[in-house]
C-alpha cells in the first residue's frame, strides 16, 4: 500500500461522499419522476438537457465512488492513468461509433427505404 | 503486499525484479485491471443498447410504464421508487465494504467483521430486490397484442389509461390442446397457451366501445400515439397475429423485443456480478472470522474484493442511468 504511512480512520471522509452520493441520486429520481416540461423539450447536440443533466450527474458519481470509495486518489499516478484513460477513451470511442450508426439506421427506415411496420 | 520475490543476484537494478513502479501489490493491481475489462465489457453491453435505442428512437417503450411497481401497492403506478431504493440499497452496502477496509487498515478485527456482514446483508437485498424486479417484468401486467410485423399493440381506455387484455376480453371454447411432451413429440413442447387467442381479443375489443388501440409509435412530445376507434379496429383486424403477456426473450407486452434482451443481459450480468460478489465477500468474511488477515498481519484481501463490490455499484449507477432514467 502506499498510503500506509498513516493509520488515521476515514470514516469522515465515507460518510460525506455517501451522503454526496445519496444527494445526486435523490435529485436524479426527482427529475426523473417531474421531467420538467423545458428539459425534457430542450436539445443540445441533438440529446435533451434532461439527458444530458442524468449522464453528468452519473459521471460525477463514478467519480466520487472510484476516487474515494476505490481509493484511486491514493494510487500512483501510473495506475490511474492506465485505469482511467484506457477505460476513458475507449468508452468514449465506442458510444461515439455505435450511437452515430444507430442514428443512421433509424434515419434509413424511417425514411422508408426499409419497412419496420408492415 | 510483499509478493514471492525469487532472489537472482540482480537486486537493484532496473530489470532485477522486485520493483514495483505502481506502488501497488501484485494483487490489487490485477484487480484493477480485472475491473478495467470488465468495465469495457458492460460498456459493450450499454453501448449496444444505446445504439438499439437510436436506431428505434420514435418507438422504444417508456422506462416509466414498465418499472413501476412497488412492493404491497398493487395497482398503484409508482414508477422508479422501487429502482431508486434498490440503488440506496447497493450505495449503503458500498459505504459499509469501504467501513470494513478503512478498519481493516486499523487491524480492527471486530469492525471489519461487523461491515463484511453488513455489506453481505444488503447485496442479498439487492439481489432479492432484482428478483423481484425480473418476476413484475416477466409477468407482465396489461399483456398486448402482437402484429405481423412483430410490432406490439396496447389497449387503453379513451382517458388513454391502459387496460389490461384479461380484463375486457371473453374467451370461447377452444379445441387446441396445450402440446406437452407427454401427448406430443416427446422432445417438443411449447410455452403456455393463453387463455385467448387472437380472435376472442378482437370480438370483445369490438364489442367495449370505449376501448382502443396504442401503438408503439411516439409522438414529437414522447408519448405513445393512440389510434382513433375505426383506426384501432382496422388495425386489429389487419395486423393482429397473437396475444402476448408478460415478456421473454423473444417477445414482450412493452414494445420492441430487444427492449426485453437488453434488460435481460444487462441487469442479468449485473446480477451476476453481485451475486459473485456476495460469494467472495462471505468467503473472505469467513477468512476475517478465521483470523487469517489478522496472522498475514493485513486487511489487504478485504481491500482487493472491496474494490470488486465497488466495481458492482459503479455498474448499477450507470445501468440504472441509462435503463430507467435516460
Amino acid at each position: 500500500m502506499a498510503h500506509d504511512t498513516a493509520h488515521e480512520s476515514n470514516s469522515k471522509r465515507i460518510w460525506t461522499v455517501f451522503i454526496i452520493l445519496s444527494a445526486i441520486t435523490l435529485v436524479e429520481v426527482i427529475l426523473g419522476i417531474i421531467k420538467p416540461d423545458f428539459l425534457v423539450h430542450t436539445y443540445f447536440i441533438s440529446l435533451k438537457l434532461l439527458n444530458w443533466i442524468f449522464i453528468i450527474l452519473t459521471i460525477w458519481k463514478a467519480y466520487y465512488i472510484t476516487w474515494a470509495f476505490m481509493h484511486m486518489e491514493g494510487e500512483t499516478k501510473g495506475l490511474r492513468r492506465s485505469v482511467v484513460w484506457t477505460a476513458g477513451f475507449l468508452i468514449v470511442y465506442l458510444v461515439f461509433i455505435l450511437l452515430t450508426e444507430g442514428d443512421y439506421v433509424h434515419e434509413v427506415m424511417n425514411r422508408g427505404h426499409v419497412a419496420w411496420d408492415f | 503486499m510483499e509478493a514471492t520475490v525469487t532472489r537472482t543476484g540482480t537486486e537493484g537494478k532496473t530489470w532485477g525484479g522486485g520493483n514495483e513502479p505502481l506502488r501497488v501489490s501484485y494483487g490489487k493491481m490485477m484487480m484493477w485491471f480485472f475491473i478495467l475489462s470488465d468495465a469495457l465489457t458492460f460498456s459493450g453491453f450499454l453501448a449496444s443498447y444505446g445504439f438499439a435505442r437510436y436506431k428505434f428512437s420514435n418507438s422504444w417503450p417508456i422506462a416509466d410504464e414498465v418499472f413501476n411497481h412497488f412492493p404491497f401497492l398493487h395497482g398503484v403506478d409508482a414508477p422508479m421508487y422501487y429502482v431508486a431504493l434498490m440503488t440506496f440499497i447497493l450505495i449503503f452496502s458500498s459505504v459499509t465494504m469501504v467501513l470494513a477496509v478503512d478498519a481493516g487498515h486499523q487491524m480492527k478485527k471486530a469492525k471489519v467483521t461487523l461491515y463484511m456482514l453488513l455489506t453481505i446483508i444488503g447485496g442479498l437485498i439487492f439481489l432479492g430486490s432484482q428478483a423481484w424486479e425480473w418476476k413484475n417484468f416477466i409477468t407482465g401486467t396489461y399483456g398486448a397484442i402482437q402484429t405481423e410485423g412483430g410490432n406490439i399493440l396496447q389497449v387503453v381506455d379513451d382517458e388513454g389509461h391502459r387496460v389490461a387484455i384479461a380484463d375486457f376480453v371473453t374467451s370461447t371454447p377452444k379445441e387446441r390442446l396445450q402440446h406437452e411432451r407427454s401427448n406430443g413429440l416427446w422432445f417438443v413442447d411449447e410455452p403456455t397457451i393463453p387463455a385467448y387467442d387472437v380472435q376472442d381479443v378482437i370480438n370483445s375489443f369490438e364489442a367495449n366501445s370505449g376501448l382502443l388501440i396504442r401503438t408503439q409509435e411516439l409522438t414529437e412530445r414522447g408519448e405513445k400515439v393512440v389510434l382513433t376507434r375505426q383506426e384501432s379496429l382496422a388495425k386489429l383486424k389487419d395486423e393482429a397475429t397473437g396475444v402476448i403477456e408478460g415478456a421473454n426473450l423473444v417477445s414482450n407486452e412493452y414494445g420492441n423485443p430487444l427492449f426485453a434482451d437488453f434488460f435481460f443481459f444487462i441487469t442479468g450480468f449485473h446480477g451476476f456480478h453481485v451475486f459473485t460478489g456476495v460469494l467472495i465477500n462471505i468467503i473472505i468474511f469467513f477468512n476475517v472470522l478465521l483470523g487469517t488477515y489478522e496472522r498475514r498481519g493485513s486487511y489487504e484481501m478485504v481491500e482487493k474484493v472491496g474494490l470488486y463490490w465497488h466495481f458492482v455499484d459503479l455498474v448499477w449507477v450507470f445501468v440504472f442511468t441509462f435503463f430507467y432514467l435516460v
